[in-house]
């Protein structure tokens, strides 16, 4: 039987995933894009198991709101990096060092 | 309570945002060169704004009057108290923004708007009575926050400073996010009363951990040690109005909201989180008065200076008593007089060329080329710093005082000698300014928004500030009070 537990664990494994692919990850910065968004997904799927476990409706709706928030947050952080490489020509991370002290 | 108190409450964002609207499709219709136009609504919107939250914070607004719907929402004097020191912030960076934008021809009429947005999040932040509204109002903040740190498009510093502004943001959200889920699986509610009543007596393995979560998170938007790395590059990066910006109203937010998150949703495990912010709160101390002896950039250094700040505040938090709130409110008025007025004055220090002078060492001398914004700039360092005749000693004193009195002597004690590291840049800055060679970088004059701006913060936080503390006092107790209104 597949209980409220499993969810959590799968949240949480879902969530270092995506940590560390923000601090690991040194070649694009795209895939720190997308490491977010399983970051956020993650805290999807608790929300989710725990509003059933809970037999209580916020978290689902929680779960719409921080999905809509997730959509913007993509959209600003793609036209930031649009910005970025107009002016750089590139999207490493390495190179994302032009302030430093 | 029903629906059309609940709408008279929220009033102030009703107005922000509607105003945001309406001045987004003048921007859209009217396009960039009507900027300067759009400033200036934006401004009287902020004003019609804090028009309507003064009355709340001198009513000493408080208890179940003030739960607009549902709860969702707390419209009390604390959430006022913290409303009017962002309105405040607010409406002066949208002042110093324009003549700085047209030295690039970069004014755009989006800049107001965005920052109505960004201002109408933070009165959503410090008013949440529930998970939700905290997460909604932060998001409509920081989303704001990021464009406007990348909005000088010319300059690939800003772009830089909105990137990493971005992924960091982001990722804090997303901690403070998993935190919040944890909180709601192991106490069944989003909801600040339940939460605090749920977690009375002993707690829960995961609702500790959610709770640990939901502070980091909040500690990388006030830039607290250890999740202060990004402020330094962001500060510099940045447009400095944007800079400005950054320096206070979304810090008075952040901490205000951190304060009702711990003291009243977390306020029943008090003793869980006390350590954690007595660590928090001694590291900014020590590490924002280390990194900032090796700056040249003036940015930098008040990035640093700011997380030391940070610091100083978290010590009334620590103390998790009436007092401690009160003189963290007291403390943050000060605080946002004096980060406005170091960053008018770094916007006023502009070479021959019309270029902004941001080095230190260009600063050499200026007491004998420009003595009146060298004189400002020192006392605002000075106060800074804490020296006693000036205003910033009596917010580190109030801060202090409410942490003897909750018995946290040593932590009183260790703050009180890392804030004489703290000093050594302080002064430093002083005396390239009044004891080195001239440079001669800085020319040009200036216009009268920014005197006045910089002459009024200088006065706040000069000795005559001391005829305030009796007013700022009683103002903060109420809020406080409403704060602690449940326990």
């Amino acid at each position: 039987m597949i209980g409220v537990t499993h969810y959590v664990i799968v949240g949480t494994i879902l969530f270092v995933l995506g940590v560390l692919g923000i601090f690991l990850n040194r070649k694009n910065v795209i895939v720190i894009l997308m490491a977010i968004e399983l970051i956020l997904l993650a805290v999807n799927i608790n929300l989710v198991a725990f509003s059933a476990f809970l037999n209580d409706l916020t978290g689902q709706i929680f779960a719409m709101f921080v999905l809509t928030v997730a959509a913007g947050e993509a959209a600003i952080g793609l036209a930031i990096l649009v910005i970025y490489f107009r002016g750089r020509g590139t999207i490493a991370v390495d190179d994302v060092n032009r302030m430093k002290g | 309570m029903d629906f059309s108190a609940s709408l008279s409450l929220v009033a102030p964002e009703i107005v922000l945002s509607l105003g945001g609207l309406l001045l987004l499709l003048c921007a859209a219709w009217m396009g960039d060169k009507a900027s300067r136009a759009i400033s200036i609504a934006a401004v009287i919107v902020i004003g019609a704004a804090a028009a309507l939250t003064i009355p709340v914070l001198c009513g000493g607004a408080m208890g179940a009057g003030t739960f607009a719907f549902g709860g969702q929402m707390r419209v009390d004097a604390f959430a006022a108290f913290a409303k009017l020191l962002i309105y405040v912030s607010g409406a002066t960076c949208l002042m110093v923004a324009p003549r700085f934008f047209d030295r690039w021809g970069a004014m755009r009429a989006e800049y107001p708007v965005l920052v109505l947005f960004a201002v109408l999040g933070m009165g959503i932040m410090v008013s949440a009575g529930d998970l939700l509204t905290l997460y909604i109002g932060l998001e409509m903040n920081s989303l704001a926050a990021y464009v406007l740190a990348a909005f000088l498009r010319v300059d690939g510093r800003s772009a830089e400073a909105g990137l990493k502004y971005f992924v960091l943001g982001a990722l804090a959200s997303g901690i403070l996010l998993y935190g919040m889920s944890l909180t709601y699986g192991f106490t069944g509610s989003t909801s600040f009363d339940v939460i605090r009543a749920a977690l009375a007596g002993d707690i829960s393995t995961g609702a500790l951990i959610g709770l640990i979560f939901v502070l980091a998170g909040l500690a990388f938007k006030i830039s607290a040690v250890p999740f202060h790395m990004w402020t330094p590059d962001v500060y510099e990066g940045s447009p400095t109005p944007v800079t400005m910006f950054f320096a206070t109203a979304p810090k008075v937010a952040a901490m205000a909201l951190t304060m009702r998150v711990a003291l009243d949703a977390f306020g029943a495990q008090a003793a869980a989180w006390q350590q954690i912010v007595v660590f928090v709160s001694l590291a900014s101390i020590v590490i924002g008065a280390l990194g900032a002896i090796g700056q040249d950039n003036i940015k930098r250094l008040l990035a640093f200076s700011s997380i030391n700040n940070v610091g100083f505040i978290l010590v009334g938090l620590a103390a998790a008593t009436p007092e401690g709130a009160s003189a963290m409110l007291v403390y943050l008025a000060i605080y946002v007089a004096m980060s406005v007025g170091s960053f008018v004055a770094v916007l006023m220090l502009r070479d021959a060329n019309g270029d902004y002078v941001e080095s230190i060492s260009d600063l050499a001398g200026l007491s004998r080329t420009k003595p009146l914004i060298a004189w400002c700039l020192l006392l605002i360092m000075l106060s800074l710093a804490g020296i006693p005749p000036l205003f910033g000693f009596w917010g580190k004193l109030v801060v202090f005082q409410a942490a003897v009195d909750a018995g946290m002597i040593a932590i009183a004690a260790v703050a009180i000698a890392a804030s004489v590291i703290g000093a050594f840049y302080y002064l430093k800055v002083g005396k390239v300014m009044f004891f080195d060679e001239p440079a001669d970088k800085v020319a040009g004059g200036n216009d009268w928004a920014h005197w006045a701006l910089l002459i009024l913060s200088t006065a706040f936080i000069s000795p005559l500030g001391y005829l305030l503390t009796g007013w700022l006092g009683e103002l903060a107790d109420k809020a406080a009070t409403a704060l602690f209104l449940v326990t």
